[in-house]
């Protein structure tokens, strides 16, 4: 009897406690959004609008760590040369909107795949470690180079937009247009690399590669043909989220695919690295903790970079191989 | 499981049970294994073998059941104290640390006993230099008793295959196991190599005063050697007895001529 | 050989001297510029720095990248020491030492405690105890909440305790001290105590962030890692927040220059004789084998996570010691130069040089160092192509010479000692006769 009312007194303690943090922080939140209501709707919009944005990449960062287990730490400046292209579209060439977001996607694409294959494919076999710090050398690489004056140019440009801005206001929530087409393109975006890689000949080889490369080379599956292609299609999300970036944030310089690069990979590690849903849903958190750390923590717009930094420590802790991921991926 | 003759129980295994999600590797193992006996474990690739090694020692996390070592529960220890207790393994793809010389991955065995700490390192005390010369003159006998002595500033990586093997052994009984747990020491060896292993396992076995459990898929090595085998398949347990038993049971011969069959 | 009967200690000790001297001589004779002299004194403390992450990288295995991080820790710890023995922002000449050394030992002393109290295991043991009444979910809650309540209890209590009287010994006796010795002396002595403060902070930093990180494999170890560089050079742009002095991203100024070739040239002998010593000993041996593989060292007896843990922190502590050095070059800290880009600076210089090679590593660092300080000699149009170029070299080295220039070699007293000791094929005469291997030999070895 005695140990019946022991367990009974140990599990109410612990509901207890979890009552009582969960009770702390829904007081906390609640009380701050009832503050300012109109703040929190709009910050709510800003971070889907980031988070969006942050989905195009986060996917790319996944399908290619997904494919070659690589962090593509140059896919933000990949994502960069995006945007610097489309402005000399806009601007030199007067492109509007479509064939500006063409240009640019058509770039990154050949970007990315001349990056694996002169950077990344000799180091195929290497340990994978060699082949990060490459990356990472790409990455400097570029960021400094197009910093050189005859390329693009070390200053921050301020950006043309292909089409007007239009806002209008509800209730003192401000939306955009721009947001709705981030929304949309994003989305659309999503579907497809979902729909290529799950429902197509090409996706398949992607995901057999993914899993056991020496067996998909055996099957007869080109696999450097297939990595290829799994580099093109990063690139043209890379180049389409660059310029709805720039449109979105209009001001560019060489070393702006850092922080949306880092914070969308981070958010596809959170969402489960090597899940392309994962990528998505992790993006959306982060625009979102990004947007309400600017809105409502003192010194929010200095410190938003670190809040994405802590969540991610967070989630390494509780769940390393992320929301949607693979638990015993870890296995040795 | 074959008489029990006195002796004390090295390891006694009950209802080890592990999973991989949804799949189920090893379900329901036991095993009861008594002190100085040679004792097999047989079934086809991917039967659960190695997951039953990496559960004992500490590698894997247990799903359910108990592992008791010598009276004393040892389930989901951490490996470095599994190792600490009293046993040693060796891996079915050799582990060794390629760049370190052979002397030093013996040395590496000694280390939990330094006589010395960090401290005395760095500053190299006159305790570091007893302790360093004390762990350098076990590890070069240790090596001559293998036969390794002349390779003891190679590295590692540089050793033949079947040098390579043999220190492996070596350097799991350099921390001093009750229970020695080997992974197909015979894996890549020719019948010459296989041979001297069979000796060799009979020789540290009394030499070193060991219990020995053996994972191999070699026929030759497992009914020369072993005392009394267990057969697992698809992790459960299939059959277990004395060598001649094993190798007349109908359910073994078809675990392993089905999976030819079926298995190509 | 004759050289190599000359002992190790005496070779390393006549090889710093000689250098020491040499390069004196060059900087007091004028015979280098002012500008060259920043760049060896800039090359040695980098060295320092990159033999801080070859250690954790090269030698543990560790990809970890927020080295810069440390470095600016330690950096603005020691210049918070220095500056507040000139300027006594804190309204004592020693108040920020006090409060540094209090903390420091504060922790440390809470840390032993619940090293002592061996917590991990006893939460474990808890939630066991738990799990046989209640869920594993339930467990775990109660067992975690008690563990925090416990080690909060012992970081207040213990470790306030003794931060609190730390400090106030300090605040007290200090000035008292230093006002005994001659400006000149004091002025090194606080210097000294700064530096090792700043080095020791930085370790203590690196030991919690390892903890929970140091498990992780490698992939997610390096974002874990950014992550913190990203953290804490968010807190150094914001610091000023929390100390006026630090002026955050306006630049802290006013930092004493006391910075000089004899203290760089002894903290590089420090540095690589505490490293060299610790690889070649039996601590040394656990890490390498932790690095070559993980699982065998673990199995082996070694607990990994003990030394991953042990060589990171001494890591942090070079870069700290590192940034120290820097702040009181310079005189000068600005938050950029620690972000987490800054980080990769001693990945270049480590696998330039030969990851796993001290030797290496120092070359590395000077190397670049030179590359970067002496491009700039070139025509203004050329000068931006210097952070072009040094990408560059990382990217040929890692596509042609992976393992660097030295790859694992050493030069002189770095080298690894030799093995005393028997062999097979050198019996001196009275020896005990050795009886032929036992093993079954093998007759055809293959």
């Amino acid at each position: 009897m005695k140990d019946r009312v022991i367990k009974l007194l140990l599990r109410a303690l612990a509901w207890g406690i979890l009552a009582l943090i969960a009770g702390v922080v829904l007081r906390v939140i609640g009380g701050v959004i009832a503050e300012s209501p109109v703040t929190f709707v709009q910050q709510m919009l800003n971070g889907l609008q980031l988070g969006f944005m942050y989905a195009m990449i986060a996917v790319g960062y996944t399908l290619v760590y997904g494919v070659v287990k690589l962090i593509n730490f140059a896919y933000g400046d990949i994502f960069m040369v995006g945007a610097f292209v489309s402005f000399f579209g806009i601007t030199q060439y007067g492109f509007s909107f479509v064939p500006a977001l063409v240009l640019a996607t058509i770039a990154c694409i050949f970007l990315a795949v001349i990056i694996d294959r002169v950077a990344y494919k000799p180091l195929r076999d290497a340990p994978r470690i060699a082949a990060l710090i490459t990356a990472l050398g790409m990455s400097i690489f570029l960021e400094y180079f197009t910093a050189l004056k005859f390329v693009f140019s070390p200053d921050y440009i301020a950006f043309e937009r292909p089409f007007e801005l239009v806002s209008w206001e509800v209730g003192g929530v401000r939306f955009t247009n721009i947001q709705l087409v981030v929304a949309g393109v994003s989305i659309l975006y999503f579907l497809g690399v979902q729909y290529i890689v799950g429902r197509t000949k090409i996706g398949k080889a992607m995901r057999a590669s993914a899993f056991d490369k020496p067996t998909a080379r055996l099957m007869g599956i080109n696999v450097n043909a297939v990595i290829g292609a799994t580099f093109a299609l990063t690139g043209a999300l890379a180049g389409t989220a660059a310029m709805l970036y720039a449109t979105a944030y209009p001001q560019i310089f060489t070393f702006m695919g850092l922080q949306p690069g880092l914070k969308a990979f981070v958010a596809a590690v959170i969402g489960g690295i090597g899940s392309i849903p994962g990528a998505f849903v992790g993006s959306l958190i982060m625009g979102f903790t990004e947007a309400m750390t600017v809105g409502f923590v003192p010194m929010g717009s200095t410190l938003k970079d670190g809040v994405a930094f802590l969540l991610l420590i967070i989630m390494l802790l509780i769940k390393p191989t992320g929301i949607f991921g693979d638990p015993f991926e870890e296995i040795k | 499981m074959p008489q029990s003759n006195g002796n004390s129980t090295v390891l006694k295994i009950d209802g080890l049970t592990k999973f991989f999600g949804g799949l189920r590797a090893v379900h329901d193992f036991d095993v009861v294994i008594k002190e100085g006996e040679l004792v097999g474990l047989i079934g086809p690739n991917g039967a659960g073998k190695t997951t039953i090694f990496n559960m004992i020692t500490g590698i894997y996390p247990v799903s359910s059941g108990k592992v008791d070592f010598k009276d004393r529960t040892i389930t989901d220890l951490p490996a470095h104290e599994v190792t600490h207790l009293g046993i040693g393994r060796t891996f079915q793809n050799i582990r060794i640390f390629p760049n370190l010389t052979v002397l030093d991955n013996v040395r590496v065995a000694y280390h939990p006993h330094a006589r010395y700490n960090v401290f005395d390192g760095i500053l190299r005390s006159g305790r570091f230099g007893r302790g360093e010369k004390e762990m350098t003159e076990r590890a070069q006998e240790f090596l001559s008793v293998f036969g390794l002595d002349e390779y003891q500033d190679s590295l590692a990586a540089n050793l033949p295959y079947g040098e390579q093997r043999r220190m492996e052994i070596a350097r799991a009984l350099a921390t001093e196991p009750d229970l020695l747990l080997l992974d197909e020491p015979a894996a890549g060896m020719n019948p010459g190599e296989i041979v001297e292993l069979m000796d060799l396992i009979h020789f540290i076995r009394d030499r070193f005063d060991l219990t020995i459990l053996l994972i191999e898929h070699q026929m030759r090595v497992v009914m020369g050697i072993c005392e009394w085998i267990t057969v697992i398949d698809f992790g459960e347990i299939i059959a277990r007895g004395t060598p001649k038993e094993i190798q007349n049971d109908p359910k073994v011969i078809e675990a392993y001529l089905g999976s030819q069959a079926t298995r190509g | 050989m004759k050289l190599r009967s000359i002992p190790i200690w005496v070779q390393t000790l006549v090889f710093f001297l000689v250098v020491a001297v040499v390069v004196y001589v060059a900087f007091s004779q004028g015979v280098l510029t002012e500008y060259w002299q920043q760049v060896i004194l800039a090359g040695a403390i980098l060295g320092i720095s990159a033999l801080g992450l070859n250690l954790k990288y090269g030698y543990t295995g560790l990809f970890a990248l927020g080295h810069a991080a440390f470095y600016g820790i330690g950096a603005y710890s020691s210049a918070l020491v220095t500056k507040d023995w000139l300027t006594q922002w804190s309204g004592s000449p020693v108040g920020g030492l006090a409060g540094l050394l209090g903390i420091e030992s504060g922790f440390i002393a809470a840390v032993a405690v619940l090293m002592l109290i061996d917590i991990g295991h006893r939460r474990r043991a808890l939630r066991e105890r738990l799990m046989e009444l209640i869920s594993p979910f339930e467990a775990t809650i109660l067992s975690t909440v008690a563990t925090i309540l416990v080690g909060g209890a012992v970081l207040t209590v213990v470790g306030g305790g003794i931060g609190w009287l730390v400090r106030r010994i300090v605040l007290a006796v200090g000035p008292s001290v230093l006002a005994a010795l001659p400006a000149i002396v004091s002025q090194q002595v606080v210097f000294l105590v700064a530096l090792l403060a700043g080095a020791v902070l930085a370790a203590l930093i690196g030991f919690l962030i390892s903890l929970p990180l140091l498990n992780l494999t490698y992939d997610y170890l390096c974002i874990a890692t950014l992550g913190f560089g990203v953290m804490t050079y968010v807190f150094f742009n914001n610091a000023d927040q929390l100390i006026p002095t630090m002026k955050g991203a306006r630049g802290m100024v006013g930092i004493p220059r006391l910075t000089t070739w004899p203290w760089v040239v002894a903290a590089l002998a420090v540095a690589l004789i505490v490293m060299r010593n610790l690889i070649y000993s039996s601590t040394g041996r656990a890490i390498l084998a932790t690095r070559d593989d993980l699982v065998a060292a673990d199995t082996m007896g070694i607990n990994t996570y003990q030394y991953k843990i042990l060589a990171y922190s001494i890591g942090c502590a070079f870069a700290g010691l590192a940034g120290g050095l820097y702040a009181h070059l310079y005189a000068f800290l600005h938050p950029s130069n620690f972000t987490w880009l800054k980080s990769v600076d001693p990945f270049v210089m480590v696998v330039f040089g030969g990851v796993g090679s001290m030797t290496g590593t120092i070359l590395g660092a000077f190397s670049f160092v030179t590359l970067l300080e002496g491009l700039r000699v070139l025509p203004a149009e050329l000068i931006d192509w210097r952070y072009v170029i040094y990408p560059v070299i990382l990217l040929f080295v890692m596509l042609f010479r992976p393992q660097g220039i030295m790859g694992t070699n050493e030069w002189g007293f770095l080298r690894r000692p030799r093995v005393e000791g028997k062999k097979a094929s050198e019996d001196a005469a009275g020896a005990p006769e050795r009886a032929p291997s036992e093993a079954p030999a093998s007759a055809s070895d293959s």
